[in-house]
């Protein structure tokens, strides 16, 4: 145990995550001499594009003890936007700014109801989710659009250093920016607050409403700013674009270490998360697994990275007792009170 | 008329009768709009819609109000649907009883592994049952081998279910399917009103604290709600089956949503502790009714998922923001009644 005391970075998530990609790869590399190729590697990022820059945000709404169920609506509800314009021979730059301000609005309703209302963000963003989607099916109704100018589609098809095409360095640079946002400015600091202790927060005079506005707004503009990705990666466009997505994004996000109440989680996790997550799945695909099986994967992942983390944690405590001599704990696990007293 | 309200009402009633209201004036709406509205037909179809919905949605009340969420029902819905299907595709002269039996008991299963890992494991619900939502559908795929139960492989008897009516009341006849929802729907309003049990539940939700140190087994009975509610999530895939008949592996999928969407609407908080079964019935009437108007109303049939999403944000928008104020100044009221008549405190509740 002294050991564990001496270097406490070794029971860091991030040190278990590292871990674990580290097995990830070398399984992977096993299975195919290609892996390591620079096509694929920028194919595992190209192919996912759009859900990776939808955690970056998303790590801070659900940080900040929110959640935002409404983010695959709102890529396939800003998809739609600028396929719509665009086949009404609108110009796709103009379309894309269209289908931001749309993302910002989503956002903006979202964040208004959650922030200034009060009702639970799961209740808001589930309504988002089904709506927003309904507002794309209006718009496209069951058509698909393709035919997008080359410049458009090239942005997240054609590779600008190697084959790495601008998304990936767009995702890169966002990252950067989210990373320092999150651990070194003030706002940072305000969403852990938030998290951690709302009310605590709102006594230490942190404007607590606007902080969760801006972020779910900031959380609709990135989903509609993958939306796009999503477009220009694909060339063409249904109303059922993204669908489902959410469930992926938040699975990533909690795979990370972050609290699904609040208040705790790094940038660094979900990165080393986000990269466990699609070698994974690269990695399944490579060895011919279906869709379906890799999706239940990543559930169990998910689960045991919470139930790992739980029973560690007993392990520990009793191991402190043992050696510290105490017959009677301190603090008695819950289903031990329950149990004594039936 | 005052006195007959306060007399015949309680606060938390008010949900349920407004809810009661918005559903009257929908139907109205509708039947205003749509030629030939009030027939048997337009309920027959609505009430198998909302059969479905209904029995998952009780299970999914019971979860919810003990602060916890189970976002695998639609997965155990489909799996249950299909894993039926082929049963009874396989066995023919399989019972009945035995087909029902076996819903129920899959879908169980299901629902004590989310329930143990949630209760014994600690760890949050929406985690676990966002986990098993892709496991169960994950284990669909490879049971079924990307096969599909067809109508033509099932017996007659399951085919003749949503058809049979089980009394008539006037010109409209009851249904089979929404009979049984009706029958789970007050099955579990008495467990929730009458039992330990289900009281056990409310407290759990309002504060786990102190359920803790009244000595309520929180572990055992959240494990015990979850099971439930996938039992009820195999009954519904059960009903599923015998509605819809061809089930594919992609069966039900998204319908947590819908679950969780009427439940909300019917007034069940999503953090725990308040909500009735009948509400969430209502919610599910509500949500169903607009649905199935929709389509009849011959409105663009792309546009029914946006209108479901806004009617769903007003509904708890006008229940969080004017409710909380209507029983604010209900509970006011009161107050001024007991401290205008001071003897008032001493009579029984039920005379003031």
């Amino acid at each position: 145990m002294d050991f564990l005391d001496r270097y406490p970075w070794i029971k860091r998530w991030e040190t278990l995550l590292l871990v674990v990609l580290c097995l990830v790869l070398v399984a992977n590399s096993q299975l195919s001499q290609f892996f390591f190729g620079i096509d694929n590697i920028a194919n595992i990022f190209r192919l996912s594009i759009e859900k990776a820059i939808v955690v970056i945000i998303m790590t801070f709404v659900i940080i900040n003890g929110e959640i935002d169920l409404s983010v695959a609506s709102v890529m396939g509800f800003a998809a739609c936007t600028v396929a719509v314009l665009y086949d009404a021979g609108w110009s796709v730059a103009f379309g894309s700014l269209i289908a931001l301000l749309v993302g910002a609005t989503c956002g903006a309703i979202n964040g208004y109801f959650v922030a200034y209302l009060g009702i639970p963000s799961l209740v808001v963003t589930l309504a988002g989710l089904i709506a927003y989607r309904g507002a794309a099916r209006i718009l496209l109704r069951d058509q698909s659009v393709s035919g997008f100018p080359d410049w458009f589609t090239g942005i997240a098809q054609r590779g600008i250093i190697g084959p790495f095409p601008l998304t990936i360095f767009v995702f890169l640079a966002l990252f950067a920016v989210a990373f320092v946002i999150l651990q070194y400015t003030t706002f940072g600091r305000f969403v852990y607050a938030i998290g951690n202790n709302r009310e605590g927060s709102e006594y230490a005079g942190i404007n607590v409403k606007w902080v969760k506005m801006r972020l779910l707004i900031a959380s609709g503009v990135i989903s509609a700013l993958a939306g796009l990705f999503y477009v220009m990666r694909l060339g063409s466009i249904r109303a059922n674009a993204a669908e489902g997505f959410e469930l992926d994004i938040i699975t990533i996000v909690l795979l990370g270490g972050v609290s699904i109440f609040g208040g705790k989680g790094t940038m660094l996790g979900v990165g080393l998360s986000l990269l466990i997550v699609l070698n994974l799945r690269n990695g399944m695909s490579l060895a011919n697994l279906p869709g379906n099986t890799q999706t239940s994967v990543i559930g169990v992942l998910l689960i045991l990275s919470v139930l790992i983390p739980n029973w560690a944690q007993t392990i520990q405590n009793y191991w402190r007792r043992r050696s510290a001599g105490d017959k009677k704990p301190l603090k008695q696990p819950v289903e031990e009170v329950a149990e004594n007293t039936t | 008329m005052m006195e007959f309200i306060n007399r015949n009402i309680r606060i938390q009633q008010i949900r349920e009768i407004s809810l009661l209201i918005i559903v009257a004036a929908i139907i109205v709406f509708f039947g205003s709009q749509i030629n030939n509205y009030f027939t048997p037909s337009t309920f027959n179809r609505i009430s198998s819609t909302v059969a479905l919905i209904t029995v998952v949605a009780v299970g999914q009340t019971l979860v919810i109000l003990t602060r916890n969420v189970d976002l695998s029902v639609g997965s155990i819905v489909g799996f249950t649907a299909y894993f039926v299907g082929h049963q009874l595709g396989q066995i023919p002269d399989l019972h009945p009883v035995l087909a029902v039996g076996m819903a129920l008991g899959v879908g169980a299963l299901f629902g004590l592994v989310n329930g143990l890992i949630v209760a014994y494991g600690r760890v949050p619900a929406i985690v676990v049952t966002l986990g098993t939502l892709a496991i169960y559908r994950g284990l669909l795929v490879q049971y079924s081998g990307s096969q599909s139960v067809t109508t033509r492989s099932l017996p007659d008897w399951i085919k003749d279910i949503p058809q049979t009516t089980v009394f008539q009341i006037g010109e409209l006849d009851l249904r089979m399917l929404p009979f049984i929802a009706i029958i789970v729907v007050l099955i579990f309003q008495l467990v929730l009103i009458y039992t330990a049990f289900g009281r056990r539940l409310y407290a759990i939700g309002s504060s786990p604290e102190a359920a803790e140190m009244a000595g309520i087994p929180a572990p055992v009975l959240v494990t015990l709600a979850f099971v439930i509610c996938g039992a009820l999530a195999g009954l519904g895939g059960f009903i599923y089956l015998a509605r819809i008949g061809n089930i594919t592996t992609v069966a039900a999928r998204g319908l947590e949503l819908q679950v969780i969407a009427a439940v909300v609407v019917g007034g069940v908080n999503i953090f725990g502790g308040t909500g009735t079964v009948f509400g969430a019935m209502l919610g599910a009437v509500l949500i169903g009714t607009i649905e199935q108007s929709l389509i009849r109303m011959r409105v663009n049939e792309f546009w029914k998922d946006a209108l479901l999403g806004v009617f769903i944000m007003i509904a708890v928008t006008a229940d969080t923001v004017i409710l909380a104020r209507v029983r604010m100044w209900w509970a006011q009221i009161k107050i001024r009644q007991v401290d205008d008549g001071e003897a008032s405190i001493a009579t029984p509740p039920t005379q003031g």
